[in-house]
């Protein structure tokens, strides 16, 4: 099969699945997992396959595998059809996309067998269908599979993609399939009407999301108009970047900001929701601030949508395009040359939102909000990266993190169902299987989740030289303290020593020290089910190491060139996905402070976390609590930037978040007072009362004064003189036979007369 | 030579004789009676016409003929309803026939 072909069906068997499940195989659950499972395992293995021929192809860079058809039979004179063609397009850095991608879906596919406790019967006393499961299998095992399928190809149609239009399409559709999975238990219910519900969950993730996506489809209608294409090629490679220089001199209509720049600003917007981005989310996916709040949130739904949503696809979807986009972001910027518009928007945005998140996930008792909030760090990170011009840094840390996040999410979801496991052993209903206060000691209850899950964390938190976390996140800071951009580099320092001290918090309150409660006491990963879920681990947890070492600069002192030595492209990844972009960016030189810096970042904060929280016992006070005062509650309550209510520790009351405060309450009071009281009920239906008040007076007078005496009157005479004709004359009709022939031939009589008297008639 | 007029004075004399059978009798059956009287005194207009005006046509006497086979075909039919009428009503009285008003 043709490298081309194969492209093209890469995102097809998980829509058949898809399609399948919800057509034909609803009823079996067995059946269901099969199509699924089968189906992620074929794009899998052509994502594989793509990624492998790759790498045997010299300067891939320069021959990549494109293949389109026209889709709309017209086209301007200019640009030729090929402005609306729609196709396929596999660069280096789509190559390594589809190579994680694939795997973690994968891995997750595999994992969601054993967490929706396939094997068990149905508990049809205690499950319904739209809540989570007890102890039996998941009512709608089925409907799940189709979903995860669905997004799987929302998410590979994404990176195959070669034009903005088809990239968009499948961003909406994961849009939609994380709206229907954070809201999958939609049926849940909590004791407290403030905390957030899997229905609300996924209608804020969808709207947040929304604010995004309509920035980024401003940004291509934008690009759109003044390039006459969408096409990646076109756009970013074609005449040797021949379209970006043009746009990258060309002024838009906002005063100092080149098209480039303009249309770099709006599809970044586009990305802040989607990656939860502190600023402006390029397209609102990958939940950049302001546009954040709904990702943590998302933790509603099933854990391995967690990992989905935060690993594998929707927040990476929001990264990838921006990557992708690099070159339009940075038109007109050389090595060394002042930022861009959009760049320094990125720079600044992403380094913010590093920080600031990771600060709410030092306070967090949620064990998958602490991964959420860490997601949304992780994700500024590297949006920060691509700020500074540091493109593979970005890349490869995407890479990096899509394996070891999934991976902590997974695991995670591990953890919580070995405790829920534990409370219906101990009995201990009501407790809350997700919080670590709740916790402790599990290292020896669950080991495998424990050896899997350290991994993962120490990953995370940058663990020198194993793991891939650290190779990464030293490219980045590399990248930052090389081009000179010192807040920034600072900020990331900082983010990455608030990171591993999380992560080392999370470790602690969960696996370490003694159980806390009796359902930690009976936790245990030995249920049939769990089979399937470590068996995603520990797959994850390869790749949570390994997928560091394609990343190893050649400069790095001792091991830089160790790949070389054993028979490997000495930075493999700089060097592959470099090949992305028309001028393949120079190796950084090795500078010790970065180093030192993520040395001793990474390590001070494991140290710090593990010293702080090494034995917490039952019912305990953070013990942040107390030296941080003020500032602790402050992030327990994420700044108050969010929406719903935050609880008053002093008074107990519940209060208003900003967001709640800032943009919902005046929604819903503009929509109450303004839209549904002086539009709505005033405007609309005030014009339509009168339309109905004038047709009912016109017809008023029509009936009174046409129809009534007019119509009705004319057959009312008709029927009545008919009537009276008979009344009258009924009294001739005897039925005496002979009294009629009198009549007959008195009549005959008097026509005789008339006829034949002389004088009369003629 | 007997003149048309006696003919004609005849018919008219029968036709009257039968239509006051007609008017005046009780019984239906003399009403039938009266209405053969009628068409009788018809067929003596037609054959004395045909005889004195055209005696070369044939069509006078047709039309006696035809008159004959309806009379037969009324009293037949007429005879037939009166018999019905009795057996349903046990009485062959004109006037208490009247079922057929408002």
């Amino acid at each position: 099969m043709s490298s081309e072909l194969m492209t093209w069906l890469i995102p097809l068997p998980p829509l058949l699945a898809f399609f399948l499940i919800v057509l034909f195989t609803n009823r079996s659950k067995g059946l269901s997992h099969t199509v699924a499972i089968v189906a992620i395992a074929a794009s899998w293995a052509m994502s594989w396959m793509i990624f492998f021929r790759t790498l045997e192809v010299e300067h891939f860079g320069q021959a990549v595998i494109e293949n389109w058809v026209p889709w709309l039979p017209f086209g301007s004179e200019e640009v030729g059809t090929e402005a609306l063609a729609m196709g396929v397009l596999v660069d280096p850095l789509t190559s390594v996309t589809l190579f994680f991608v694939s795997l973690t879906c994968f891995m997750i596919f595999v994992y969601s067998v054993g967490y929706g406790n396939w094997g068990k019967p149905r508990d049809l006393r205690h499950d319904l269908p739209g809540n989570p499961p007890h102890n039996g299998i998941e009512p709608l095992y089925s409907r799940f599979f189709a979903f995860l399928s669905l997004f799987a190809f929302g998410m590979l149609l994404l990176c195959v993609a070669d034009n903005l239009v088809l990239l968009f399409v499948g961003w909406e559709i994961m849009g939609l399939c994380s709206y229907l999975l954070i809201g999958f238990w939609y049926a849940r219910q909590y004791e407290s009407p403030h905390q957030i519900t899997p229905r609300q969950a996924a209608v804020k993730a969808f709207m947040t999301t929304r604010v995004g996506d309509v920035l980024m489809l401003l940004g291509i209608v934008y690009l759109y108009a003044q390039t006459g294409t969408l096409s990646f090629r076109e756009i970013m490679y074609a005449h040797e970047g021949e379209m970006l220089t043009k746009l990258a001199a060309t002024p838009s209509y906002i005063v100092g900001l080149s098209v480039a720049g303009l249309a770099g600003l709006l599809l970044f917007a586009g990305a802040v929701g989607k990656s939860a981005q502190f600023p402006l989310h390029m397209v609102g996916k990958y939940a950049q601030f302001p546009l954040h709040m709904w990702l943590p949130d998302a933790m509603e739904g099933p854990t391995p949508v967690s990992a989905m949503i935060h690993a594998a696809t929707m927040v990476s979807a929001g990264v990838y395009a921006m990557i992708r986009l690099f070159p339009l972001l940075s038109a007109g910027w050389h090595h060394g040359d002042p930022l861009t518009a959009p760049m320094w928007a990125m720079a600044f945005i992403g380094a913010f939102t590093a920080l600031f998140a990771a600060t709410i996930a030092v306070a967090q008792n949620d064990v998958k909000k602490v991964l959420a909030y860490s997601t949304i760090s992780q994700l500024g990170y590297m949006i920060a990266a691509l700020g500074v011009g540091a493109y593979i840094a970005a890349a490869f840390h995407l890479v990096t993190h899509a394996f070891f996040k999934a991976l902590l999410f997974l695991g995670s979801g591990s953890v919580i169902h070995g405790v829920e496991h534990g409370m219906h052993h101990a009995h201990a209903e009501g407790l809350d299987p997700q919080d670590m206060r709740n916790m402790g000691g599990l290292r020896a209850k669950m080991p495998l989740t424990f050896w899997t899950f350290l991994i993962g964390g120490l990953a995370l938190a940058g663990f020198p030289f194993v793991t891939a976390g650290f190779w990464s996140k030293d490219a980045i800071l590399g990248g930052a303290w090389e081009g000179g951009y010192v807040v920034v580099f600072v900020t990331l320092a900082a983010t990455a020593f608030l990171t591993a001290f999380y992560t080392m918090r999370q470790i602690s309150l969960t696996f370490l020290g003694e159980p806390r409660t009796q359902a930690a006491e009976h936790a245990s990963e030995s249920d049939p089910i769990f089979r399937w879920m470590l068996f995603a681990l520990v797959v994850l947890a390869f790749f949570a190491v390994t997928a560091g070492w394609a990343g190893i600069p050649e400069s790095f002192p001792g091991l830089g060139g160790l790949p070389h030595a054993l028979g490997f492209t000495a930075n493999w990844f700089h060097e592959f996905v470099g090949g992305a972009l028309l001028e393949h960016p120079p190796a950084e030189a090795f500078d010790v402070v970065p180093l030192a810096t993520s040395l001793v970042v990474a390590l001070g904060g494991l140290l710090l976390g593990w010293w702080v929280y090494r034995d917490i016992r039952a019912g305990a006070r953070d013990p942040l609590e107390a030296p941080l005062g003020p500032i602790y509650t402050l992030l327990k309550n994420k700044y108050y930037l969010d929406t719903g209510k935050y609880r008053d520790e002093a008074t107990g009351e519940y209060r208003d978040n900003l967001y709640q405060f800032l943009f919902v309450r005046p929604t819903i009071w503009l929509s109450e007072t303004l839209v549904s009281a002086v539009v709505d009920r005033g405007l609309i239906d005030g014009t339509l009362h009168l339309i109905g008040r004038v047709a009912l007076r016109l017809g008023d007078i029509f009936r009174n004064y046409f129809d009534a005496p007019v119509v009705n009157g004319f057959g009312d005479l008709v029927a009545e003189v008919v009537k009276r004709f008979g009344r009258n004359f009924r009294v001739i009709q005897t039925g005496k036979v002979q009294q009629y022939l009198i009549v007959v031939m008195a009549i005959v009589i008097a026509l005789g007369v008339v006829m034949f008297m002389p004088g009369l008639g003629r | 030579m007997i003149p048309l007029s006696w003919y004609l004075t005849l018919a008219a004399a029968v036709f009257c004789v039968g239509l006051y059978g007609v008017l005046a009798r009780k019984n239906a059956v003399a009403i039938l009676m009266g209405i053969e009287l009628m068409l009788n005194a018809v067929n003596i207009n037609l054959v004395a016409f045909w005889h004195y005006l055209t005696p070369t046509l044939a069509s006078g006497q047709m039309f006696a003929i035809i008159v004959f086979t309806v009379a037969a075909a009324e009293a037949a039919v007429g005879l037939a309803l009166i018999i019905s009428i009795y057996r349903r009503r046990n009485t062959v009285v004109a006037e208490e026939i009247d079922l057929m008003k408002w």
